[in-house]
C-alpha cells in the first residue's frame, strides 16, 4: 500500500500526454466527438485520421483473419484517408483542444506538393494541434497517387517532404513537434528512419499497415474484401503484426545513428503489448485495430495493467522504461554459441498427448520418443522420453506443449566459456561440440 | 475471533464446481465477447462490471480484475461460489443465444477473488473518522457489506450477532460443496481487514426474554441502525410426531454439520420435506454425508418446484429420488422416527384420499423459515408485512435513522441480494448520519 503511484505521463518528442496510450490515425479518430469520448474513456492522446484532399472510399473495406476458431487475429483494410470536409475536421480539432487541453492531439497529414503542405500545415496549426504526424505509410490507393508508402519507401523523398513540413511547421508554430509515420513495406526500416531524422523530424511513428491480401472468396475467385466482384491489396494490422512492428521499432532504437523518439504502433491490444513496445524503445504507443474490435474502453485495463507492472518492477516514470530491453537486442553474431539448454519434462504434469514427440521428430531433431511398454506389454505412463545428448534446445516441444510449465528448457553446464560467432571469426574462443548435426 | 470446530462433517465435501487454474481461466476469459450494456452485468444484483473484470483476466491483469469485482461486491469471493449463476449472470450470457456454452463467470470471478484473498491484495481503506457511529444487527452478508461501505466513509461500526460465529448463513447455511465455513470466515476476515469493524458475537439484540441489548439501548448507542438479522427458525408442520428423535428442521441440521460434526452412520432412509432450495441442498448434503437412500417429499410437481432446476438435476444425478404431490400426515415411530405416513395430493394440491407410508429414520423439514419481523414489530415507525421489515428503495424503514436489508426485508433471496441491499443501505445511512447531528442517538 505504501508504494508510490507511478507517473504515467509520457513525452514523445515534446508531445506530452497523461499516459502513453494514443489512438492511431484511423477510423477511431475520424471525428471530434469520437476523440472526446476516447479521452473521457482514458486515452492519453489521439492521432487524427489523416487529413489531405478528402477522398471517396469504397464500400466493403475491411477483412478479418480467423485462425483455429479465434476471430480477427489479423485485420486488413482498403480504406484511404479522411473523406470528410477539411473545414469540419478543423472545427472539431478546435473543439477537442478546447475541451481537453491536457491531452495530446496530433494531426496526421498527407498531401503532395510543397504548396499543399504549406497550406494544410498553416490551417492545422491554426486549429490547434499539439503535433503533426506525416503519413508516409498507406500501402494501398494513396501510393498509386504518389503519396503514402510511395513516399515512405524512398528515403530521399521522405527527407525532402519532411524538410518541407518541418519548415512550415516552424514558420506557423515554432517548436511544434513533427513525427513521421513510417511504412513497414521496405526491406530495411533503418534508412527510412534516418531519412526522417535527416529531414529534421522530431520523432517517428511506426508501423503503418503491411501490404496484404487477407484471403480469398474461393467460390467466386476473388480476394476479400470484395468491391463489386473485385478487390485490391490492403493494409495488414492487428495482433498478428506485432512481431514485425516490434522488430522495426527495435531496429531503429538500437541503431546508434538514430536518436529521435519513437511512437510504437502495430498489434497493441493490451497493457502487456504496450509494455513490450515501451521496453523496445517507444515513448508512446498507438492502437487502432483492437479499438476497432473492442472499443475505447480497452484503455482502462491498459492503464491499470501498466501501473501494476511499473509498481511490481519499481519504475516510477515511463522514461525509466523506454528502451530498457534495447541493449539486450543484439546481433546474431554476438550471441553466445556455447550457451546450452535442453528440454526437461515434468512427468507429473504430462498428459500424454505426444504432440512434442511429433514436433521433435518431424519438425526438429528426432530426440523425443514415446514411452516404451513394460514387460507386461502395457505402457505404465505416457510420458515422452528425451534423448538429452541429441536435444539441441530449440524450444519446439515446449512451444507445442498444451500444459503450462510441463516442459521447461533447462540450462546445462557444458564446461565451455562463452564464445560468439564473431569471436570465432576473429580467431578467439572455443566453440562447443555441435549437437544434432550428424 | 470465531473458532470453528476442527472436526466438521462438512469437510468431506469437495467443490461441485472445481476452481480454474491460470491457464484455464485465461482461455475462458478470452472467449468473452466483452459486450457493452452486458446482459450479465444487468443480471447481477451488485452490478459488477463483468466484461471488464474478465478482460483483465484475459490480459493477465488479475489484481485489477479482483479490484473491479470487489469494488462492486466486497463479498465477491463467496458470491462467485454460491450465486445461482445459471439464473443470473451466466444465464444471461449472449452465448446462450447461439447455443454455445455461456462464459463461466462464477468460476472466473472465483479465480480472481481467490487470488486476492490468498495474496492479501487490499484495495480499500477506511475513511477519515467521521465521529458518527452505526450499529448493525446480524453479522451476515447484508450487514458485512454495509459495514465495509460505512467504514470507507469513516463511520464507527459495531456489528452484533446472537450467534458465536460470524458471517451469517454464508458460514453456517450454504452448501459446503459450494462454500465451506472456513472459506466463508476467511472472506469475513478479508472484509474486516479494512479495520475498525467491531464485531460483538453472542449478543442478541431485541426486547425478548433472552435478549442482551434492547432496541432502546441500541438506538441510544448509535447514530443510525441497520437491521440485517435474516430469517428465523425452520417452520414446522401441524402433524403428529414432530418430536420424535430423527426429525429436524433442515436449516438447523445444516448449521449443525457445517459448524460441528454429526454422526449419521445409523441413518438408512432420509426424507426431506419441501421443494425449495434448502430442500434441494439438504438432499444433496445427506447424500454427501453418506446416507444411502435419500428422497424428497414435495406437495408440488417437479416442474413447479421452487428449487433451482440445475441444482435438482445435480441431486438426481447423485441418486436422490422424489415423491411429488405428497404431504406428510404423521411422523411415526416410538421415540425414534421409523416411517412417514403421507397423503397423495391432486393437481389442486388437495388430498386425493390416497395415502401411503415410507420408511424413514431421518426427516428434515425444509418448508421455509419463519420471518423475524415480529421481533421489532412494536417499535414506533417500523412497519412489517408478512413478517418482513418494510423499507423504501434506499433501505430506510419508517423510523428515522433505522435501515434494513437482506433476507429480513426481501423475505429470503440470495447472498448477492443481501450484499446489494446492504451496500445501498450504507449509502443511505451515510447520507443520513452526515446530515444529522452526531450527538444524541438516531
Ligand atoms: C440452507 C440455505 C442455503 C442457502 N444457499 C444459498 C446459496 O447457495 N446461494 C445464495 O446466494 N444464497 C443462499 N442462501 C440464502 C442466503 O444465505 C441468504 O440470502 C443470505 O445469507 C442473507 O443474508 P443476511 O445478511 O440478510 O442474513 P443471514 O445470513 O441470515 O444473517 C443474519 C444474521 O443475523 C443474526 N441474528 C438474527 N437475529 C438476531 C438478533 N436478534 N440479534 C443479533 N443477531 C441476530 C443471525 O445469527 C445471522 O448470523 C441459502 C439460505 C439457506 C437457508
Ligand atoms: C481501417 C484503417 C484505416 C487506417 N487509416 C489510416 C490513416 O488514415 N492514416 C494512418 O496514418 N494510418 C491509418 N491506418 C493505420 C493505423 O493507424 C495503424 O498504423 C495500423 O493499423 C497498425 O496498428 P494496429 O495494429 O493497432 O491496427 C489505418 C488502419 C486501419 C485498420
Ligand atoms: S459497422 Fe457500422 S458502418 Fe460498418 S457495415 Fe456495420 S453498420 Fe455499416
Amino acid at each position: 500500500m505504501a508504494t508510490k503511484k507511478p507517473d504515467l505521463t509520457s513525452n514523445t518528442a515534446g508531445i506530452i500526454s497523461p499516459n502513453p496510450f494514443w489512438l492511431a490515425s484511423a477510423p477511431p479518430t475520424n471525428s471530434g466527438p469520437q476523440i472526446m469520448r476516447a479521452f473521457e474513456a482514458g486515452w492519453g492522446g489521439a492521432v487524427w485520421k489523416t487529413l489531405g484532399q478528402p477522398v471517396q472510399n469504397v464500400s466493403s473495406r475491411f477483412g478479418g483473419l480467423n485462425y483455429n476458431g479465434k476471430r480477427n487475429i489479423g485485420f486488413n483494410n482498403i480504406e484511404l484517408i479522411t473523406d470528410r470536409p477539411l473545414e469540419s475536421n478543423f472545427r472539431e480539432i478546435r473543439e477537442v483542444k478546447r475541451e481537453f487541453p491536457n491531452h495530446a492531439l496530433i494531426i496526421s497529414l498527407m498531401v503532395e506538393t510543397e504548396k499543399e503542405w504549406e497550406d494544410i500545415i498553416a490551417r492545422t496549426v491554426d486549429a490547434g494541434a499539439d503535433g503533426l504526424e506525416l503519413n508516409y505509410g498507406c500501402p494501398h490507393g494513396m501510393c498509386e497517387r504518389g503519396m503514402g508508402s510511395a513516399v515512405g519507401q524512398e528515403p530521399e523523398v521522405n527527407k525532402r517532404l519532411t524538410g518541407w513540413a518541418k519548415k512550415y511547421a516552424e514558420k506557423y508554430s515554432p517548436g511544434l513537434p513533427v513525427l513521421v509515420k513510417l511504412t513497414p513495406n521496405v526491406g530495411d526500416i533503418v534508412p527510412n528512419g534516418l531519412a526522417a531524422q535527416a529531414g529534421n523530424a522530431d520523432g517517428v511513428s511506426l508501423i503503418n499497415t503491411i501490404k496484404s491480401i487477407i484471403g480469398l472468396d474461393i467460390d467466386n475467385f476473388v480476394p476479400v474484401p470484395t468491391v463489386g466482384g473485385k478487390s485490391s491489396n490492403g493494409g495488414y494490422c492487428g495482433a498478428a503484426v506485432k512481431p514485425i512492428a516490434l522488430h522495426m521499432v527495435g531496429a531503429l532504437a538500437r541503431d546508434p545513428r538514430f536518436n529521435i523518439p519513437i511512437s510504437g504502433i502495430g498489434g497493441v491490444a493490451n497493457w502487456r503489448d504496450a509494455v513490450e513496445f515501451i521496453l523496445m524503445g517507444s515513448s508512446s504507443v498507438q492502437v487502432c485495430t483492437e479499438v476497432m474490435l473492442k472499443g475505447y474502453r480497452i484503455v482502462e485495463d491498459m492503464i491499470c495493467g501498466l501501473e501494476e507492472y511499473m509498481i511490481s518492477h519499481d519504475f516510477q516514470t515511463i522514461d525509466e522504461m523506454v528502451g530498457k530491453a534495447v541493449p539486450q537486442f543484439s546481433n546474431w553474431g554476438d550471441l553466445d554459441l556455447n550457451y546450452e539448454v535442453i528440454a526437461k519434462i515434468d512427468a507429473d504434469k504430462c498428459i500424454g498427448c505426444y504432440d512434442c514427440v511429433v514436433a521433435c521428430n518431424d519438425g526438429a531433431h528426432q530426440c523425443m520418443f514415446v514411452a516404451e511398454p513394460g514387460a507386461d506389454g502395457v505402457v505404465a505412463k505416457r510420458v515422452p522420453i528425451i534423448d538429452e545428448s541429441e536435444c539441441v534446445g530449440c524450444n519446439l516441444c515446449q512451444i507445442v506443449c498444451p500444459v503450462p510449465d510441463c516442459i521447461s528448457m533447462v540450462q546445462v553446464d557444458n564446461g565451455h566459456a562463452p564464445s560468439t560467432w564473431n569471436q570465432h571469426l576473429a580467431g578467439e574462443g572455443q566453440l562447443r561440440y555441435k549437437k544434432g548435426s550428424h | 475471533m470465531t473458532r470453528l470446530s476442527q472436526a466438521r462433517s462438512e469437510s468431506v465435501f469437495k467443490d461441485f464446481k472445481p476452481a480454474y487454474d491460470a491457464n484455464h481461466a485465461v482461455v475462458e476469459a478470452n472467449r468473452c465477447l466483452y459486450c457493452i450494456e452486458a446482459p450479465c452485468q444487468i443480471a447481477c444484483p451488485t452490478k459488477i462490471d463483468i466484461p471488464q473484470f474478465i478482460r483483465r483476466i484475459a490480459t493477465d491483469n488479475v489484481k485489477n480484475s479482483a479490484k473491479t469485482i470487489l469494488s462492486s461486491n466486497i463479498l465477491g469471493m463467496s458470491c462467485a461460489r454460491v450465486c445461482p449463476v445459471e439464473v443470473l449472470c451466466v444465464g444471461a450470457c449472449v452465448y446462450n443465444e447461439m447455443n454455445q456454452p455461456p462464459i463461466q463467470i462464477g468460476k472466473l470471478q472465483r479465480y480472481a477473488t481467490d487470488l486476492a484473498l490468498e495474496k492479501g491484495w487490499r484495495f480499500f481503506e477506511a475513511g477519515e473518522d467521521s465521529g458518527r457511529s452505526v450499529g448493525l444487527v446480524g453479522a451476515g452478508p447484508a450487514s458485512l457489506a454495509a459495514a465495509h461501505e460505512l467504514r470507507r466513509h469513516g463511520h464507527a461500526v459495531t456489528v452484533y450477532d446472537k450467534r458465536d460465529v460470524v458471517g451469517g448463513l454464508n458460514t453456517w447455511g450454504v452448501a459446503p460443496y459450494k462454500l465451506r465455513a472456513e472459506d466463508a470466515l476467511a472472506e469475513v476476515d478479508y472484509v474486516l481487514g479494512i479495520g475498525g469493524i467491531d464485531v460483538q458475537l453472542g449478543i442478541e439484540v431485541g426486547d425478548g426474554e433472552f435478549s442482551d441489548l434492547s432496541w432502546a439501548d441500541l438506538e441510544a448507542k448509535h447514530d443510525a441502525v441497520f437491521l440485517g438479522f435474516g430469517l428465523g427458525e425452520d417452520s414446522g408442520l401441524d402433524v403428529p410426531g414432530l418430536d420424535l428423535a430423527g426429525v429436524h428442521g433442515a436449516v438447523d441440521f445444516i448449521e449443525c454439520f457445517k459448524t460441528g460434526s454429526v454422526d449419521l452412520s445409523w441413518a438408512r432412509h432420509a426424507v426431506v420435506i419441501g421443494g425449495g432450495n434448502t430442500a434441494v441442498d439438504a438432499v444433496r448434503e445427506l447424500k454427501g454425508l453418506g446416507v444411502a437412500e435419500v428422497s424428497l417429499v414435495y406437495r408440488g410437481t417437479e416442474a413447479g418446484m421452487s428449487g433451482y432446476q440445475h441444482e435438482w438435476k445435480a441431486a438426481k444425478v447423485e441418486g436422490v429420488r422424489a415423491s411429488w404431490r405428497s404431504q406428510p400426515l404423521a411422523f411415526l415411530g416410538s421415540e425414534r422416527l421409523l416411517s412417514i405416513h403421507c397423503a397423495r395430493l391432486g393437481d389442486d394440491k388437495q388430498p386425493t384420499g390416497d395415502t401411503y407410508t415410507i420408511a424413514a429414520d431421518l426427516a428434515l423439514l425444509a418448508i421455509g423459515q419463519g420471518k423475524l419481523g415480529k421481533i421489532i414489530a412494536g417499535l414506533d415507525g417500523i412497519e412489517t408485512k408478512w413478517g418482513r421489515v418494510v423499507v423504501d428503495e434506499t433501505g430506510a424503514t419508517g423510523r428515522p435513522g433505522w435501515f434494513a436489508g437482506g433476507d429480513c426485508t426481501n423475505g429470503g433471496k440470495e447472498v448477492v441480494n443481501a450484499v446489494a441491499e446492504g451496500k445501498a443501505a450504507a449509502a443511505a445511512i451515510h447520507a443520513y448520519v452526515t446530515r444529522t447531528n452526531a450527538t444524541g442517538g438516531a
